[in-house]
């Protein structure tokens, strides 16, 4: 009769990956990596492959580093708000295309508005592992040393870029 | 006032509860007929008491009652009535009430057309049903409750989210709730068998329509949000995978495979604990859909703001509700028994294939939907799965089941013969390949696209389509054949019968529509300037420019956007671009001339410049895209054909379980 308890069995095992999951909050706990340097990196730029970009480029300028990908239908969420954003051109958005076809990314790109000031592909997603990516979109603050200021899971929206980000880059600006 | 009546009410409602949920059931394992008497008038009770409550916050909302943290917190003074009426179920706290509201709607149901059904068994069910309404309003009242006070009040309400602020939203989540919550009628039932030890054809012909009730509210419910995503995110997809979307399509699939092994536990008395594991199923992914939606394990579109301590009730909820009835199902369910054999190649193996494949889809969506979670409680580091994933595994699946839900309602109960069914299919099948090699030649030029576009997928997905549907002719040829005029011979067939064919002839529409519209949109980006043209799929589109409007509680940008066709006007589209007063929150609203073969779809992108008023312009040419809403509601539609049956309403005497010679239906 084990065949019968089969399910309650899988239950269990089931229950207790729902019980870790609780534990992991997907927006609030800090990054390990807030207040230390942010990992080098040097990535190909998704509109000209051909072309790297090095993130010690942006030393000495405060940057917002933006994770997204073509499959993830947060980032559709934050998109319009991105956009909005960018034209006001009041901090550089560096994007990054994580895990994705650069074909894909491309063409979400193109089909909905690019508010990047330039896009890198991490097509293996290491970069991103390095960052501690956990899910998609998350935006890193980026200061002038290099370091990582702030980190956000999940999509931007009207109140955290209001309340948080745009003070933090304000205040970072200016020192 | 009025508030605290509301919040009284329900605590009054979980106490009605708490006595549904052991007096029935104790009276039905005692054999007490005084104890199995109170089910009923609890049932009505709660009901009452929960639509008070249910009313109460309604009455806080149309008031605009900004005393109340919910209503302050998804309303606003400014938005339309009956926005401010959908707003009630716009956040976490709301929508669990409508859940309890359609709980007790559910359970009062039962109650009232359950006349002819045994004492103890109507005990048991509405028992059941009491005990999981303790769940859901001790939840709402410890955690989450709608009647909360913010003192002061606010001045104002932060406004529901712009993207809820839709037509779609006042009936997408009702329809959907009444949808999961109703899996808890099949789900009941199958416990109180499970308590009962006796599983027989009469029990699975008294959970069927019920079953069939829920999966039809659930298909139309799923539909609606799929249109809604469709026109209001004005990225024109109809489907994205989204972990909340796959919430509600996990028990859709396995309420799917009940609804078939209930036919035949009904027709065959087979599959008996099986039944009772999809019974349990469903309504389990039911649930766990609401943990998922509300506990933050998952981030999405959808998700209601986490707190950890609504997720760690909602899974305490969740593992005493499934963990109890697995230990149950364990128990009894060798008792209940197997059921009756049948030959290797029959319709019952070909249901159970169907059951198979059903199931195992619905596995696999829940473990890419769960994949993320797997992984980081592994230590495997960060990784989510998106729709390649989902695409890469689900149309596999899908292929050998439609071809079984060609063959299942010609098949034979019991033992068929292959060599015979393969004789009475060979035509249909031979002309749906011949149509689905030759559609795609003349595909491009009926379309107006620029070429002819041949893929295999095209190819594969009409096969499956024109497979349905010339089984359905076969079919219906054989069982409309015999004596009598041709209407009498209509109507000898059973209304289950009709309904069955009507729901896969709206797979077969709905795997049209998506093909169709896979294979063959079309899709253009311009920047259009004022008295720019573009060209896509053999359309003109004209944008004259973009003039600004005021809503009720947003201002919108208004594209106008002139189609012809061949020189002939279509008419004007109006795509909007909106930022909502309240939050701040921009919206794009596409605008959409629907048609039977093709939708006209026209979205605003952002202004590129201010001075000459150019504006980033999306246009799809979207073929037969209708076609996929249409065959959800054929599908639905089936349902109701097959709860109409007249079997159903025939109480007086039980039937016995073998099915009479001359008519089988499913």
């Amino acid at each position: 009769m084990m065949r019968f308890i089969l399910p309650f069995v899988l239950f269990v095992i089931l229950s207790v990956f729902l019980y870790r999951g609780l534990g992991r909050d997907t927006a609030e706990i800090p990054s390990p990596l807030v207040g230390k340097a942010a990992p080098a990196f040097v990535l190909p730029l998704l509109h000209e492959p051909a072309k790297q970009f090095a993130s010690k480029e942006m030393l000495g300028k405060v940057w917002l580093l933006n994770v997204w990908a073509s499959w993830c239908s947060s980032c559709k969420d934050e998109h319009p708000l991105l956009m909005n954003f960018s034209q006001q051109h009041i901090v550089p958005v560096v994007g990054m295309d994580y895990k994705d076809k650069p074909v894909d990314g491309n063409e979400t790109l193109k089909a909905a508005g690019d508010p990047y000031n330039l896009v890198v592909s991490d097509i293996d997603g290491s970069v991103g592992f390095n960052f501690g990516v956990y899910g998609v979109p998350e935006t890193y603050v980026i200061d002038k040393q290099g370091i990582i200021r702030y980190k956000l899971i999940g999509p931007v929206t009207p109140q955290n870029l209001q309340k948080t980000i745009l003070p933090m880059v304000a205040r970072l600006q200016a020192q | 006032m009025i508030p605290e009546l509301g919040h009284f009410s329900l605590i009054i409602a979980l106490f009605l509860g708490m006595i549904l949920g052991v007096l029935p059931i104790l009276g039905a394992a005692r054999n007490n007929s005084v104890l199995m008497g109170v089910a009923r008038p609890l049932a009505y009770g709660q009901f009452v008491f929960v639509s008070l409550a249910f009313s109460a916050l309604a009455y806080a909302f149309l008031a605009n009652d900004f005393s109340v943290l919910y209503v302050a917190e998804h309303s606003n003074s400014h938005l339309p009535g009956q926005y401010r009426f959908a707003a009630i179920w716009g956040g976490h706290e709301g929508s669990l009430l409508l859940w309890a509201l359609f709980l007790s709607v559910w359970t009062a149901a039962v109650a009232i057309f359950s006349r002819h059904l045994p004492e103890e068994m109507v005990a048991r069910v509405l028992g059941v049903m009491g005990l999981i309404s303790v769940g859901f309003i001790m939840f709402m009242l410890f955690t989450s409750s709608p009647f909360t006070r913010l003192l002061p009040a606010a001045a104002d309400g932060q406004d529901l989210n712009p993207l809820l602020q839709d037509p779609g939203l006042v009936i997408h989540p009702p329809m959907l709730y009444m949808g999961y919550v109703g899996f808890s009628v099949a789900y009941a039932f199958a416990i109180s068998a499970l308590l009962g030890g006796k599983l027989d054809a009469t029990w699975a012909r008294w959970s069927r329509p019920w079953t069939t009730v829920a999966w039809v509210f659930m298909t139309i419910g799923i539909m609606l949000g799929s249109g809604w995503a469709y026109y209001e995110l004005g990225w024109g997809g109809w489907w994205f995978w989204d972990p909340v979307e796959n919430a509600s399509f996990m028990p859709w699939l396995l309420g799917t495979a009940l609804i078939h092994s209930l036919a035949v536990t009904e027709k065959r008395g087979a599959f008996k604990s099986w039944t009772v594991l999809l019974a349990i199923g469903a309504f389990s992914l039911s649930l766990l859909g609401t943990f998922l939606v509300r506990s933050g394990v998952l981030t999405s579109v959808h998700s209601f703001a986490a707190d950890p301590k609504r997720g760690i009730f909602i899974l305490s909820f969740l593992v005493l509700v499934i963990g109890a009835s697995l230990l149950l199902f364990a128990w009894r369910a060798p008792k209940v028994g197997l059921g009756g054999k049948f030959d290797i190649l029959s319709r019952e193996s070909l249901l159970l294939s169907n059951n198979v494949l059903l199931s195992v889809a619905s596995a696999s969506v829940f473990i890419g939907t769960l994949y993320p979670l797997f992984m980081d409680a592994l230590g495997y580091g960060k990784l989510s799965v998106g729709p390649p994933y989902f695409e890469a595994v689900f149309v596999p699946l899908m292929i050998p089941m439609v071809f079984m839900m060609g063959l299942g309602p010609l098949a034979r109960w019991k033992k068929m013969s292959v060599p015979d069914l393969a004789r009475r299919v060979q035509w249909g099948f031979a002309s749906a390949l011949v149509l689905a090699l030759i559609l795609p030649l003349s595909m491009g030029r009926f379309l107006s696209l620029e070429s002819n576009k041949f893929s295999a997928m095209v190819v594969l997905g009409l096969l499956m389509a024109f497979w349905i549907i010339a089984s359905l002719v076969i079919s219906l040829k054989q069982r409309w054949s015999g004596q009598g005029t041709f209407m009498a011979r209509v109507r000898r067939q059973s209304m289950s019968y009709y309904g069955m064919q009507a729901a896969h002839l709206g797979m077969a529409i709905f795997i049209i529509g998506v093909t169709l519209v896979k294979g063959y949109e079309t899709e253009r980006d311009v920047r259009m300037n004022v008295g720019d043209t573009v060209m896509a799929g053999g359309f003109e589109f004209r944008f004259k420019g973009v003039t600004q409007t005021a809503g009720p509680n947003y201002t919108a940008s208004t594209g106008h956007v002139l189609v012809y066709q061949d020189g002939r006007s279509l008419g004007e589209l109006l795509p909007e671009k909106r930022q909502y007063n309240a939050s701040g929150m921009p919206m794009t609203d596409a605008s959409i001339q629907p048609g039977v073969f093709r939708d006209l779809y026209v979205s605003l992108g952002e202004p590129i410049s201010e001075s000459d008023g150019a504006w980033a312009v999306r246009v799809y040419i979207k073929p037969f895209v209708d076609w996929i809403w249409a065959g959800c509601l054929l599908m639905g539609l089936g349902g109701i054909l097959a709860v109409s049956d007249r079997r159903y309403r025939i109480h007086k005497k039980a039937v016995l379980a073998t099915a009479p010679q001359s008519s089988i239906h499913i």
